[in-house]
């Protein structure tokens, strides 16, 4: 439990510094880096990866979207209609699982890659 | 099995990172777009106010301060002109950079870069008709003059420098959505906005339309119905106004003026062939308004200047609104993004405005090359040289492809075998004034700082395309209109340039140009205003020929100038309710017409009560009102069946004008016309005005409309609260339209009055894109677009104006003197110094 911990906040915190600079999947070479360097059972690996950049896609977007009363993300969700059904709420869904889904692969592919060795 | 788990886990990663960088089709790259550290989240704009920020800024010369007021609109103030216009072009790109460069894209035939082949006919079109060769001709003659030059290239710096101080996060979201980045914004980019401009109001020409109908129906039929001139009209220069000059007098390209007289000759089609290639037309007419009064009908007793160009209603806005401050001008106005200074505008001393001239200004003609190579055309006998310009295409997504277009003597030969209806393989070349010389920037630039009636004359010097209604006022009591643009002198006797020419008898070449100081002007008239609504500019006394086929119309006009010559006292209220005003002349004059002529028998009992009410009908298309909705189904159905003849595509003929449309349903009791072709029954007039009217209820059954109360019978022109939900408001449904297309990010369903020919000329999509009043007397300005200062969707400030609009209601523009402050109308300011 506690490797799970230092994964999710390591993550959260660097991948939200690295985002700051680089292209949005930099935060897929870190979870990757994570999931090599701390030992965890593949599904808890791909768990934290997941769950931390959802959280921090899904809530840096809500963040944004509050200070605009979500003007936009309504807009834009009425634009991917086929996505959100016209639902902002879907919007910040997909924002979140998204971005989950590359972190915890990534997480996921750097445990895997870790368990070779032993 | 370690393996393979990790094989496809890595896969899985690296897909799902390729995929979501990646554009599919017409969606965005998906991570890309909504991870929330670079995609459109960050376009989401905080509504806290925003604060003051000084920094500094390479390529500015002294301090700059820009003041926003509460709708965003910013006042720059400057030390010098440089840094006015430099600061002109950052604070522009800041709020409307996609705007200002998928429209200059789009005049340089590139949008095919951005979103593929589907793009790609319109790209052709767009360098095919010159605008690119026109642009780099306009740009090199800018070059000739130094301030022009100078301050068009400080203009670019500061449009660079706000793009270069992006990263890929600030980015409009319009560029994430389509996935590219913005370019460096080159001096050539000012030129192709300016023709831009141009083409979307030089497109009233009728030549392969006439050609058609005379080759089809013959010369007597065809001036019938399109004749010249109207003789009920109101010109904008009053009917029986003198000239002081004759048509002999000629100015050659540089202006010199020398005499001639013209040959006479009589009008011969080049053949008989029938044409089908042919430039796009808008489906309705882009017009617009200006007028101004003058202190002896105000009641201030000083001049009163208003103006609303109609053109295709758009967000962003056309227009964006700007107060320009430096020691030397200090104007406000509407600007065009993209290009510096402002167009439609006023300082302290002079107020401006246009309206399309509509003069035809692009003349077809016929070329005969000598052989398939197309490196010879025949001229007066002999074999000319072509010139060949092969434009460039990278379609996204396909790679390059190439387009030789083949340059005449007259200009680009924009429909050959490799372009337009392939059946007809016609060589058509094109002469166009926008792609002769001239320097638009600087007759705005001189406007802008003009003092009275001799700067705004010498400021129009400069203009030459298109041709346009230059509305004028002064502080000091003078009015004016002048029609102005460069104008080809034209043989009457031939009616030349009216129908598709002879390019190998070099008959019809333009020679010749009409001086400026002969172009229709008129100045302090003695019935105490002047005004232009896209009506014929002269009656028929002006000493030169101009073909009359076109955008003039014959109502906005007439109503414009009875309300002014019948009022006194004028002030800005009434000015207002002007600008507004929703009486549609044309339903006046028209329906009177077709009541008399439609059988009332055999009505049913639904019919029997739109009639009743189209007879008590007050001729205002308000929103509320239910009569104006019938009529429109009924005018427009009937415009269906009576002119059928010219409703094949293949052969495109104009429909004639609205106004002669009544004259010949009124005067003409028995013309083939009247038939529609479509059935085998020979109709009569009556008989297509009751299929007509049957119609209504069929059209209302397929738009799903039916009534629910009865109409307002009153002329105010909005009542929210009473709001039917299918009136005539609520039917037009005017959309104004995201540049993209993009639903979501549009304004639709806008609720207010208006038609077509109605001084408020809004309907679905095109209407008043900017209103102003300016009045002398009380220094107030009004103004206001449909839109707002933002081009950011994600903006509370991107269509924040668009109901205030709707409503009829204005802003008073904030016109600070140097050294006022905006007062707690002040939202936030930037402070620009020069990097060290």
């Amino acid at each position: 439990m506690k490797n799970f911990f230092i994964s999710f906040l390591l993550i959260l915190v660097f991948s939200y510094v690295l985002q700051l600079f680089l292209p949005w999947w930099s935060m897929v070479i870190l979870t990757f880096i994570v999931g090599y360097s701390i030992e965890q059972k593949s599904y808890l690996a791909f768990f934290t990866g997941f769950i931390a950049v959802f959280i921090l896609w899904a809530g840096y977007a809500y963040f944004l979207s509050s200070a605009n009363d979500h003007l936009l993300a309504g807009k834009v969700a009425e634009l991917m209609k086929a996505l959100t059904g016209g639902k902002t709420s879907m919007l910040f869904l997909i924002t979140g699982l998204l971005g989950g889904v590359a972190g915890g692969l990534g997480c996921l592919t750097g445990s895997l890659t870790a368990k070779l060795r032993t | 099995m370690k393996y393979l788990k990790l094989l496809v886990a890595a896969l899985l990663t690296l897909g799902i990172v390729y995929i979501g960088n990646s554009k599919l089709g017409p969606v965005p790259p998906l991570a890309k777009f909504l991870n929330p550290f670079t995609g459109f989240w960050q376009n989401a704009e905080s509504n806290a106010k925003p604060n003051d920020v000084q920094s500094n800024l390479d390529g500015l010369k002294e301090d700059v301060q820009v003041y926003f007021d509460d709708r965003l609109v910013p006042h720059v103030f400057a030390k010098n002109d440089e840094d006015l216009f430099f600061m002109q072009g950052y604070i522009t790109a800041k709020f409307r950079l996609w705007q200002m460069e998928i429209q200059t894209m789009s005049a340089a035939g590139r949008i095919s870069e951005i979103v593929g082949e589907k793009a790609l006919d319109n790209d052709r079109l767009n360098r095919r008709i010159g605008m690119g060769y026109g642009a780099e001709k306009a740009e090199e003659f800018i070059r000739k003059d130094a301030t022009s030059s100078k301050l068009i290239d400080a203009y670019c710096k500061g449009v660079n420098a706000y793009i270069g101080s992006l990263s890929a996060k600030d980015y409009p979201i319009e560029y994430k959505l389509l996935n590219y980045a913005p370019e460096e914004w080159k001096p050539i980019k000012v030129a192709l906005l300016l023709k831009n401009m141009a083409n979307m109001l030089s497109v009233f020409e009728y030549d392969i339309e006439n050609h058609n109908f005379v080759a089809k129906y013959g010369m007597e039929e065809f001036r019938k119905l399109y004749p010249d001139f109207i003789e009920e009209e109101d010109p904008i220069i009053p009917k029986g106004t003198q000239w002081n000059f004759t048509g002999n007098q000629h100015a050659d390209m540089n202006g010199v003026i020398t005499d001639s007289t013209g040959t006479l000759s009589s009008i011969s089609l080049p053949s008989s062939t029938l044409i089908s290639s042919i430039i796009p037309k808008p489906d309705e007419i882009e017009g617009s308004n200006n007028w101004a009064v003058s202190g002896s009908k105000t009641k201030s007793g000083k001049p009163i200047l208003c103006n609303d160009p109609h053109l295709h209603l758009s967000l962003p806005s056309i227009w964006y609104e700007m107060q320009l401050v430096s020691p030397d001008v200090n104007v406000y106005g509407a600007t065009l993004p993209g290009s510096p200074a402002v167009i439609i505008g006023f300082n302290d001393s002079i107020s401006w405005g246009v309206t399309n001239g509509g003069r035809d200004v692009r003349d077809w003609y016929q070329i005969k090359f000598k052989d398939a190579s197309r490196d010879e055309y025949e001229y007066k006998g002999q074999w000319l040289k072509s010139e060949k310009r092969v434009e460039k295409y990278e379609v996204r997504g396909k790679g390059e492809i190439l387009d030789t277009v083949v340059y005449t003597k007259y200009g680009p030969v924009v429909y050959d075998q490799n372009f337009g209806e392939a059946e007809s393989r016609n060589n058509l070349a094109m002469s166009w004034t926008a792609h002769l010389p001239s320097n638009e920037f600087k007759t705005f630039y001189l406007l802008n700082r003009g003092k009275n009636y001799g700067d705004y004359i010498k400021a129009l010097s400069y203009y030459a395309c298109p041709a346009q209604n230059f509305v004028f006022a002064a502080a000091s009591g003078d009015i004016a209109i002048k029609e102005q643009g460069r104008f080809p002198i034209r043989d009457k006797a031939t009616e030349q340039g009216k129908y598709l020419s002879d390019g190998s008898s070099g008959k019809d070449d333009w020679t010749d140009f009409i001086p400026y100081a002969n172009n229709p002007t008129i100045e302090n008239p003695t019935r105490g205003f002047v005004s232009s609504a896209n009506q014929h500019p002269t009656d028929t006394t002006y000493p030169y020929y101009y073909p009359g086929v076109g955008v003039y119309e014959n109502y906005r006009n007439r109503m414009i100038n009875h309300l002014l010559s019948e009022n006194n006292g004028i002030d800005a209220d009434f000015m207002k309710q002007m600008q507004n005003n929703n009486y549609n002349l044309n339903a006046a004059e028209a329906l009177p017409v077709l009541l008399s002529l439609l059988d009332k028998s055999n009505l049913s009992k639904e019919e029997q009560h739109f009639l009743q009410l189209l007879s008590k009908w007050n001729y205002y298309n308000n929103p509320q009102e239910i009569a104006p909705v019938y009529y429109e189904i009924w005018w427009n159905e009937l415009r269906k069946l009576l002119w059928d003849e010219m409703a094949d595509k293949k052969t495109p003929m104009k429909q004639p004008s609205f106004y002669e449309t009544v004259k010949f349903l009124a005067n003409d009791s028995t013309s083939p016309f009247y038939d529609n072709r479509q059935t085998d029954a020979k109709e009569t007039r009556a008989d297509i005005v009751a299929m007509s009217f049957h119609r209504i209820k069929d059209t209302l059954a397929a738009k799903e409309f039916t009534e629910v109360s009865e109409p307002y019978e009153t002329d105010e022109t909005y009542k929210k609260d009473d709001l039917n939900p299918r009136d005539w408001g609520t039917y037009k449904d005017t959309k104004i339209e995201h540049l993209a297309r993009l639903d979501a990010f549009s304004s639709k369903h806008v609720y207010n009055g208006g038609n077509l020919g109605v001084i408020n000329a809004t309907n679905a999509t095109h209407g008043p894109s900017w209103r102003m009043i300016v009045d002398f007397g009380t220094l107030k300005r009004y103004v206001v677009y449909p839109g707002g200062e933002s081009g950011n969707p994600g903006s509370k400030f991107y269509d924040n104006m668009v109901d205030t609009w709707a409503k009829g209601e204005y802003y008073v523009a904030e016109y600070l003197k140097k050294g006022e402050d905006l007062g707690n109308k002040k939202l936030f300011e930037l402070n620009f110094k020069p990097s060290k």
